[in-house]
This record gives structure tokens, sequence and C-alpha cells, in this order.
């Protein structure tokens, strides 16, 4: 017998009580060798930041393995990877900034290479499910450019999905509607 | 997966094999799974959702691989959200319990739940709800629980009370619950709201009505259980969760 999922419901405007944690923008530990910052804003459809969105990544560590107890080129050899980041605030401004390592290419269940990439959730009030995007790295062009995901993203819409390189890490900006809309992804 | 005796219940206990059971593919959703993005009764979607089309992504490993963030969270009194502070919250004191599954109807263990809710006035402990409802100083309203082998898990709480919001005039939210799990896997991340049987703000709802199959919205309501009511102590609501569970996908399809 095949049951139905429970349907999903937004985040709300209070999630802050119960869903941050001390360590949650911490995909791995400060002081680790090679940590970037990931920051960036999420907009609306008028172009104003979301104060009260909610943000979770999961990625690979730059050897392309996850941190979990599955059985796929993993588990993560590194100390205190996490691989997964959560950040929202009571009073937030509509930017994020999580602490992490640029993910390596991942192996695909089909053996073809995915390049570095990190899957994010966006919650917030207003928003009845999450929304699933990808980040890519706007200096990674060869792997990119036969990345089985990318590939399947019109080629006018591939750059909302490129992190562009800043000072101590990365920026990634979400926008939910204009001519910039970012791809999101149904998974 | 094996099946093994377990001596203190005389019942079968489940164990697992985190690898063997973790699927390579995920059952896809019908469309009316979860609400509309945009959905004209909740204003707030307008501006909240992608107007262009999803683009379909076969899944891969990193879809099917997640965080196991339960021990990392787990601390003393997290599943009584009763006994966080000095003195006790005031209201309903209930159980709220049940247990999680995958589409196929196995138990997902070793999940974490994590709830918050408002007060028994309707008041949330937070910054933006400035109602004119009291906060209650014995009362955060934030828990959390990891299932058991069996999928299980269990809070004590006090029952929240409805409140009202701007949407529209004379907006109330039915009384609720929040839910947030992890799952197993990048893919059954799922945050819902669980609401009480025969709740007379339901009608006038969008939230829950964003959902539009009635026997979607009928999955957020708990169920008033009797028999798991403690006698002289709290009263008891049974609430049980499905996460998407391993799919048909031909091998193909990944990548």
């Amino acid at each position: 017998m095949i049951f139905e999922t429970t349907p999903s419901q937004t985040v709300g405007p209070y999630f802050a009580i119960g869903l941050p944690f001390d360590v949650g923008p911490f995909v791995v530990p400060e002081g680790t060798p090679g940590a970037i910052h990931l920051t960036g804003t999420i907009y609306d459809g008028a172009g104003v930041p979301i104060p009260d969105f909610l943000l979770e990544t999961w990625q690979a560590d730059p050897d392309g393995n996850f941190a979990d107890v599955h059985d796929r080129g993993g588990p993560s050899q590194i100390d205190g990877f996490r691989g997964f980041a959560r950040y929202g605030l009571e009073d937030g401004d509509g930017t994020y900034d999580i602490l992490t390592l640029k993910p390596g290419p991942v192996a695909g269940l089909n053996g073809q290479m995915q390049a570095p990439h990190i899957a994010v959730s966006v919650f917030a009030r207003g928003m009845l499910h999450r929304s699933v995007t990808r980040i890519y790295f706007a200096d990674e062009t060869e792997a990119n450019a036969s990345d089985p995901a990318l590939s399947r993203v019109p080629a006018e819409r591939r750059s909302t999905l490129l992190a562009e390189p800043v000072d101590g890490g990365y920026r990634f900006d979400i926008r939910f509607q204009g001519p910039d809309e970012t791809v999101f992804f149904a998974i | 997966m094996t099946d093994q005796l377990d001596t203190e219940t005389g019942g079968v206990r489940v164990i697992y094999d985190p690898i063997a059971e973790t699927p390579t593919s995920y059952r896809r959703e019908p469309e009316d799974a979860h609400p509309p993005p945009n959905y004209e009764g909740y204003k707030s979607t307008a501006l909240r959702h992608p107007k262009q089309p999803l683009i379909y992504l076969p899944q891969t490993v990193t879809e099917i691989t997640g965080p196991q963030l339960g021990p990392v969270l787990m601390g003393e009194n997290d599943n009584d959200l009763t006994v966080q502070h000095e003195g006790e919250p005031i209201g309903e004191r209930i159980v709220v319990f049940g247990r999680v599954f995958d589409t196929e109807g196995k138990p997902l263990r070793g999940t974490l739940v994590e709830i918050w809710q408002a007060n028994s006035a309707g008041r949330y402990k937070h910054r933006w709800d400035r109602w004119p409802a009291p906060l209650d100083p014995n009362f955060t309203g934030a828990g959390r629980c990891i299932t058991d082998d069996e999928g299980r898990y269990t809070f004590t709480t006090i029952k929240p009370g409805p409140y009202p919001w701007g949407n529209h005039y004379n907006a109330w939210r039915p009384a609720h619950i929040h839910f947030s799990l992890l799952g197993r896997a990048f893919i059954q991340r799922l945050v819902t709201q669980m609401y009480f049987p025969g709740d007379p703000f339901f009608p006038y709802d969008p939230i829950f009505n964003s959902v539009r199959d009635p026997k979607g919205r009928e999955r957020m309501i708990s169920r008033f259980s009797i028999h798991d009511t403690v006698p002289n102590w709290a009263h008891a609501y049974e609430f049980d969760i499905y996460l998407r569970g391993p799919g048909r996908t031909p091998f193909e399809e990944a990548f």
C-alpha cells in the first residue's frame, strides 16, 4: 500500500523560536583550514529583501564526500564537517552568511560527474512549500559546462545559479521573481 | 532490514541497516500533494513564489543523502515543553505523539522532529508577535525529539490557542503546532503544521485550505486519543507524518 505524504505548510514568521541553533550557520567549525564565507541576500518579487527567511544547505566536502551514513562516495573524512547549514534569525535583514568549505565534484549515481554545487532550501512566511535551488560556482567554467543538472537549465538562466567569488568566499543572491529570477528545481 | 523478537514487548522489533535501507531514488509526488506556491487567499504568497516554472531535476546523490542532526541538537527536556522553566506553563497539558513513516508505510527511525508553537493564549514568544495576549514566563514553545526504532516521537506540551493575523478582516489561525522534519535525505525535508480535530476556524483559514485535496487537509489534523490520555495528568493527540518514500524511477533517469 502506498500512503500519501503529509502536505507542506508555511514555516510562518515565528520559526526562530524553534529552528535556528548556535552552530547552524557553520558547515565546518571556525578555524577549519580552507573555510569560506558564503553570503547573499534573498529578495521577494518587489526586489525587497525578505527578513524572515530560513535557509538550509546540504553539500559534499572538497573530496566530493557527504557527511552522513549513506554509502555514496562518503563519508567525509574532514573533522567536524557537517555538510549542513541552517540560517534564520528572529530579527533578520534578508542576508545570510554561512561558513563552509567549497565542495568538490560529486560522482552521480550513474558515474557521471557533477560540478561542485550546494543544495539549497528556502522557507519563509508566505511560502507554503520550500523552494529548492542549487548553488554552482562561477569560477568552475569547465565543470559547469558538463554538469548534467545545469544542462537542463536554459542557457540564458544559468547565471542565476552561479556564486561569484568575493573577498573571503562567494556571494549568491536569491531572487524570487523579476528578470533575474533564480532557477528553482522540482526534485 | 532484519526482524528480531523484542523480548521486552514480545513484539517484533525492526532493526535497520542504514546503508542497505537508503533508497537510490524517491517517489515523485502528485501535483496536488502540497499547496500551490501562489495561493490567492494567503496574500503573502504573491511576492514570495517563483513565477518561472520549476525545472525538473533528476535525483542525484545530493538529494538522496541528508544531514543526521539529531544527536547534535538534542538536549535535556527537549521533548517536554512544560518543564523548561521554573514553574509550569498555564493551559491544557497535552501529549502529542505519533510515528514518522515513508510513503510505503515503513517507519523512519532516528529522524529529527522539531516543533514550535504559541502558548495557551495564542501568543508566540517572538519579538514580532505583538498582539495583546499574555506571554507565559514558563513557556518558550520549542521542542525536539528523535524518532525511535519504530519511528515514534512524543512531546508533552500545552495546547496552543488560536490567534489573529493580518491577512484579511477578522482573520484567525486555527490552533496549530509547527512541525519540522529532516527525514533521512535532503529530498524528504518537510515543514508542516499539526491541527486539532474539529477546530471551528478551519473553514476560514487560507493556510489550512491552501491544501486543495480534502484528504490532504485531513492528514494535517491530529486525532484525539482517549486511550493514550494519561489519567489525572494530560490528554493526548496522535499525529502520524508521512515523508516521501522510495520511487520507481528507472535508473537511467538518475545521474
